[in-house]
């Protein structure tokens, strides 16, 4: 660098600050290109994907009955809704929803709701798959965290929850069987 | 190196030929022997050895519970329960390492209101404040990854609840939250990482806190009365006296410290984090830990949608705000005068703030919906968390500058000399170096 330093004045732009400029630009960028690897390994794991589907036998599930399963480690709530529940859900203005959607929109059979049961403001389990715990205001699903509602269609209705319980991707693989994801 | 200064009453060859190699022993001669300090420390200039000494604890206890611990989701409950039962001392290293973060925080919430009090930020110490502002975050991050690792009911919900928070930024809220599980909940990948970097980020601690102390050792110590020293009769060398002085402080401390570890480990603890996670049940309610709380109410007291922007994404932007806000205190407090001392109006909303900052912790710790008190309808939880979350910003965006420009401080003694020994030796000092303010 002897040549650099005897160097008694450098001028404002020269052709060495290019060299340094476009230098650190290509060492920047290399850099953080070099940084992906490191955060995409903390993204899910081949194996954590591979749990994407769960296979459900709905035939002990009586009307007015709700189950619990898994999927992707979150619980999917299931319940073979009433006619009455179902009426109700489906009359329901969308002026009244902060998240608006129809029932028919949620379900592909009425008497079959499948959401997934994680409160869309934090994350709990909202309470109300067994008949003895609090449903709510709309008889659907009450979010004991902070205190969101749900109605019978996994709609939001009231609380900080921005929105509607999330439908999971499923099918009916028989009248019996339910294929989640 | 040929002003190197030899420490005094140290000179063993073996000594002289390490300090002439690797002048260790020269610098903690100059930065702890001789280091000139302010003489008129109280004694809330002790935690910041209280500080320290807290810190190598948790590394050294965390540590030896390393040693133990499974950060599985399978084990990592019992391998816990097998430290309390039948490692030997396991009770000890926990209920050291568990109540040593609570006493952690408490002593860096005493630090950080001694500093708002004598304006211990303020030029030039702008820097020094803001490394340990850093600090703090680093901690609040530390406290909450190893809340998870016993994974007890509130570790996993607590995990879940706060981690969610992101999903509030829009776009890339919800991948960021699957980034952050490395999964679709909170689950083994999360306890893992969160246990690997619950084991590095207090050594990043140990980093700043260098820089923190370095920056310290430039600028000088503040000092109650918050103007700087004039001359050598101003200050007294760090070692004996403030040696002295700390220990005495920091003995006081370890005593408080050991009668909650021995007479009631689980005072700052909730009994719900005794009950193995349950990712299908969420508890009844879900509380963090004492020292998140005042932050816990400022995130919750923003119910309401403002423009565009949500109530949940609000809500976050406040939590995180109310820390951001602490970073630019030395450019919001427009007053030349450090120390409360010499402002009379300042020194009352200083106290207004530390009430406040108790208020939100108390709101903090309430259902939001929960009566303040039985048989008033108005009057809930909520409602005093937009009062205490409206203050708090409130003291720091509008109050600071404005103090610093109408209020009419009190007249500054000449020297730190003059108040301790009744003005005899001011003069001298006022001649040393010129009068100057902060
Ligand atoms: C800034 C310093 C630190 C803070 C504030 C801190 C805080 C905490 C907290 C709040 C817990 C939960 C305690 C409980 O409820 O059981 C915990 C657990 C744990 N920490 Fe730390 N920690 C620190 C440093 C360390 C270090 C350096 C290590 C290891 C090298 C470590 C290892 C552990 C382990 C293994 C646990 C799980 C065992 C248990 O829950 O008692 N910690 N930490
Ligand atoms: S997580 Fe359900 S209301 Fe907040």
């Amino acid at each position: 660098m002897t040549d650099h330093a005897s160097e008694p004045d450098e001028k404002p732009e020269s052709r060495r600050d290019f060299l340094y400029l476009t230098t650190g630009l290509f060492a920047g960028a290399g850099a953080a290109l070099a940084l992906w690897p490191f955060i995409h390994s903390m993204n899910p794991s081949a194996d954590v994907l591979a749990l994407s589907t769960t296979e459900v036998d709905i035939s002990p599930v009586e009307v007015g009955q709700s189950i619990t399963v898994i999927w992707q480690k979150k619980p999917v709530f299931i319940r073979r809704r009433t006619p009455e529940e179902i009426q109700i859900a489906e009359a329901e203005p969308l002026d009244d929803l902060p998240d608006p959607q129809t029932d028919t929109d949620r379900v592909i059979k009425p008497e079959w709701l499948v959401v997934v049961g994680v409160c869309t403001h934090l994350g709990c389990i909202p309470l109300g798959q067994k008949s003895t715990e609090p449903r709510g205001e709309w008889n659907g699903w009450f979010c004991p965290c902070h205190g969101s509602h749900y109605d019978t269609s996994g709609r939001i209705r009231k609380g900080p929850a921005p929105d509607n319980l999330l439908v999971p991707e499923y099918k009916f693989v028989d009248d019996t069987t339910l294929l989640i994801g | 190196m040929s002003a190197h200064t030899q420490p005094s009453g140290t000179g063993s060859g073996l000594v002289k030929w390490i300090d002439s190699r690797l002048p260790v022993f020269t610098y903690l001669q100059k930065e702890y022997g001789e280091f000139p300090a302010p003489r008129n420390f109280n004694y809330w200039w002790n935690f910041g050895a209280i500080l320290s000494f807290m810190l190598v604890l948790m590394i050294f206890t965390g540590i030896f519970l390393a040693m133990q611990y499974t950060p599985h989701v399978d084990f990592a409950f019992d391998s816990v329960e097998r430290i309390m039962r039948d490692v030997n001392y396991g009770w000890l290293l926990r209920y050291m390492h568990a109540n040593g973060a609570s006493f952690f925080f408490i002593a860096v919430y005493i630090h950080i209101f001694r500093g708002l009090y004598y304006g211990s930020y303020k030029n030039p110490r702008e820097l020094l404040w803001i490394f340990g502002v850093v600090i703090l975050v680093l901690m609040m991050a530390t406290a909450f990854m190893g809340y998870v690792l016993p994974w007890g009911q509130l570790s996993l919900w607590g995990a879940t609840v706060i981690t969610s928070l992101f999903s509030a930024i829009p776009l890339v809220g919800d991948s960021i939250v699957t980034w952050l599980w490395g999964g679709f909940a909170v689950d083994n990948s999360t306890l893992n990482r969160f246990f690997s970097l619950h084991f590095l980020l207090p050594f990043v601690i140990v980093g700043v806190v260098a820089l923190h102390v370095i920056a310290l050792h430039v600028t000088g110590s503040n000092n109650p009365l918050g103007i700087d020293p004039k001359g050598p009769q101003d200050t007294i060398p760090f070692h004996p006296y403030y040696t002295a002085k700390d220990s005495f402080g920091l003995a006081i401390w370890i005593t408080l410290f050991a009668a909650v570890v021995f007479f009631a480990p689980n005072f700052f603890g909730e009994p719900e984090n005794y009950v193995r996670a349950n990712p299908l049940v969420t508890p009844a309610e879900i509380v963090p830990e004492w020292y998140f709380l005042p932050f816990f109410a400022i995130l919750r007291a923003v119910n309401f949608d403002v423009l565009f922007i949500d109530a949940k994404l609000g809500g976050v932007i406040a939590m995180f705000g109310s820390i951001l806000v602490l970073f630019v205190v030395p450019w919001l407090d427009r007053s030349k005068v450090r120390s409360a001392r010499f402002r009379p109006v300042y020194k009352w909303f200083f106290w207004i703030l530390v009430l406040d900052c108790l208020l939100l912790g108390f709101v903090g710790g309430h259902p939001p919906d929960e009566k303040v008190f039985e048989g008033i309808e108005g009057l809930k939880f909520i409602n005093l968390g937009h009062l205490g979350t409206a203050w708090y910003f409130f003291h720091f965006l509008v109050l600071l500058p404005l103090l610093g420009m109408f209020e009419k401080t009190r007249p500054l003694p000449t020297s730190i000399a003059e108040p301790v020994l009744g003005g005899g030796q001011s003069a001298a000092g006022a001649a040393a170096k010129p009068m100057e303010k902060a």
